[in-house]
């Protein structure tokens, strides 16, 4: 199998649906000839052209709401916001409009948006510029929330997410840009709501999104070696969840871990605890615990970024807890 | 309600047709503030009374295919543009037979059919999709016109001047008509704008093509939709469109506009669009009194329609919020 980074497989996917379908394009802050602030979209304004790789200005109200009449008329667009700390300024126009068109209108309306947007810590862009946010999306009924970890994920999901008849907002991270991973030869399409069993393991269920799933490997690996076996599981989807997927694993192992690089408070995991103690409580022997980001902005300085953001070590330190290690 | 085949050189006839459907409206509207204040229609209304020359003069503009984004007075540009008056009524009474099923009420009117994408509760919350949407056209070079309207209030938020300013950037299909009414909700617009008297100016700011009309005046107003959608159709850019209009009734039914002078309100009474059709069309008063009881009883079929129409389910809640 081909390997191909994380960014890549961002842009493989772009290509490869603006090839097959006139309707696909994609407009977004410097996306064109600077190729996106990740250097995501470079080469697409060649291929493209101008018409189908547009600039914007800086305008992020306009960037997701042109995209949502546009796909209102029957496009597919997906729009970029620079950075996830930037969806609060689109907001209103996620929330209130692309989240609700359908709902309101009693069916009569779709939007197939795609809204990508990236964010993450780990290179000191300070407290405006590496939030995470996606629990905010899950939250809003209408929307569905993609954030896949790896570049086999992250190319079939965002396919799907094109071709979903819903405004999709899909995060990426920063720091997963640079990663490589083996995929499938010819794109294959990944359905949304489907979680992955990344490790299999009989003691631990480590449920990791985007980052902390290679945390996650990396604690798995050193927690075998303290004999402790662990299950890996990126549910990808976080609406809709494959609940299942997390219940049945949890059966096996009894004890999990959620972890994410999101504020723990109310982060993510927060819901994937509440569903695990609701569907099942009866093979639970540990509290369920959470790995996440503490409770403060990002911070500049190196040291205290780092402090802030959980590490392998936090999610080692989680599984031993939840054994009585 | 007929569309006027005629462009541009209006006839009597069309201009009797225009009468035809204000009146509708304001029967309409009307009829929808006494059921609310009797207590039988749930959720918040706003009505048009006073601005009904704006939705027929650009929804009659209009051609088939183009499509618009209303705001919370939504009820005459839905009218205007050929929504059932039984398919609204039963709307606002949230009920199945009801143009969204009753699941927007008064405020989120749509009609994908008919071309309303949507009438928006968020002020401004419309426009960029209506950027988008002339965007879509643009980019699949199909002749229609994406219209937003909105009012004097909208001129402030953000939206509007993202959207003014991509629509432009990108010469979009986009018509954008402001119906300055003078009223953003209980503050006048010398308190909320710097330009609230020539609203134009904020197109100017856009190197935006505008154009100004009395909005009391349904010819004019047609002639210069017209203009406006040729223009956008043609693919050269975007319009704005500054209506000055008037709001004669308050921001919501039941708002006893402790804001506003006995004086202000005469004003506006006085510049009652259909008043003015009348007199210029000269119809006498025989003829208005026959054109008031076909309202009316248009309007009658509607709320009997209406209040016989069935509850959904309370289930059905859950139906419509994914694709």
């Amino acid at each position: 199998m081909p390997e191909l980074t994380y960014r890549e497989a961002v842009r493989d996917a772009l290509v490869e649906a603006m090839r097959a379908d006139e309707d696909v394009f994609i407009m977004g802050e410097d996306i064109a000839e600077m190729g996106g602030s990740m250097a995501v979209t470079q080469g697409l304004l060649d291929e493209f052209g101008p018409e189908r790789v547009r600039n914007t200005p800086i305008s992020e109200m306009a960037i997701v709401g042109a995209g949502i009449g546009a796909a209102m008329a029957g496009m597919r667009p997906v729009v970029e916001i620079m950075y996830e700390d930037f969806l609060t300024l689109s907001l209103e126009q996620i929330v209130n409009q692309a989240a609700k068109h359908r709902f309101m209108s009693g069916g009569q309306v779709k939007v197939p948006l795609t809204i990508r947007t990236q964010g993450g810590a780990g290179w000191s862009p300070g407290a405006q510029h590496a939030q995470q946010l996606e629990a905010w999306l899950v939250h809003i009924p209408g929307l569905k929330v993609v954030y896949p970890s790896t570049p086999e994920d992250v190319r079939g999901l965002l396919w799907s997410s094109i071709y979903d008849e819903n405004p999709v907002v899909f995060f990426e991270h920063r720091l997963l840009y640079p990663v490589k991973g083996e995929v499938p030869e010819k794109l294959e399409p990944i359905p949304l709501g489907k979680a992955r069993t990344i490790r299999e393991g009989t003691d631990v269920t480590v449920i990791a999104m985007g980052p902390l799933v290679h945390r996650a490997l990396e604690a798995a690996i050193a927690a075998e070696e303290e004999g402790i076996s662990v299950e890996i599981i990126d549910p990808r989807t976080l609406q809709p969840l494959d609940e299942d997927a997390l219940v049945e694993s949890v059966k096996k192992t009894n004890r999990v871990v959620v972890a994410h690089e999101a504020v723990t408070r109310m982060g993510f995991g927060a819901e994937v605890a509440a569903v695990l103690q609701y569907k099942a409580f009866d093979y639970l022997d540990a509290p369920i615990e959470r790995v996440g980001a503490k409770f403060a902005p990002l911070a500049f300085a190196p040291v205290m970024e780092q402090f802030i953001v959980p590490h392998a070590e936090d999610v080692l330190e989680a599984i031993k807890r939840t054994v009585g290690k | 309600m007929a569309k006027v085949e005629k462009k541009r050189a209006l006839t009597e006839e069309s201009l009797r047709e225009f009468l035809r459907e204000m009146l509708l409206i304001r029967r309409f509207e009307e009829k929808v503030e006494e059921r609310f204040r009797a207590g039988d229609l749930p959720g918040f209304l706003h009505v048009a009374i006073g601005q009904e020359a704006v939705a027929v003069g650009v929804c009659q503009a209009m051609d088939e295919g183009d499509v618009f984004a209303s705001t919370h007075r939504a009820h005459g540009h839905t009218l205007a543009r050929g929504t059932h008056p039984n398919a609204v009524m039963a709307e606002l009474y949230g009920k199945i037979e009801g143009c969204c099923h009753g699941y927007g009420g008064s405020m989120h009117l749509y009609d994908v059919e008919r071309g309303n994408m949507g009438a928006n509760a968020v002020i401004g919350g419309g426009l960029p999709a209506v950027t988008g949407a002339g965007l879509a056209f643009k980019l699949r070079d199909e002749p229609r016109v994406a219209v937003a309207f909105f009012g004097d209030g909208a001129t402030n938020i953000g939206t509007f001047h993202e959207s003014l300013n991509l629509a432009q950037l990108w010469k979009t299909k986009t018509v954008f008509v402001c119906e300055n009414n003078h009223w953003a909700e209980s503050t006048p617009g010398w308190q909320h704008s710097p330009v609230w008297d020539d609203m134009s100016k904020r197109a100017l700011a856009y190197d935006m093509r505008s154009i100004k009309v009395d909005g009391q005046d349904v010819q004019a107003v047609y002639e210069a939709a017209h203009e406006a959608l040729d223009f956008a159709r043609s693919g050269e850019g975007p319009v704005f469109v500054d209506v000055e209009t008037f709001r004669m009734h308050g921001h919501y039914i039941g708002d006893p506009q402790v804001y506003r002078t006995k004086e202000d309100r005469q004003e506006a009474a006085d510049q009652d669009p259909i008043t003015k059709l009348r007199d210029r069309l000269g119809v006498s008063d025989d003829e208005f009194e026959s054109l008031d009881a076909e309202a009316n009883e248009i309007v009658e079929a509607a709320l009997e329609f209406a209040q016989n129409g069935t509850d959904p389910q309370p289930e059905d809640a859950l139906k419509n919020v994914y694709a």
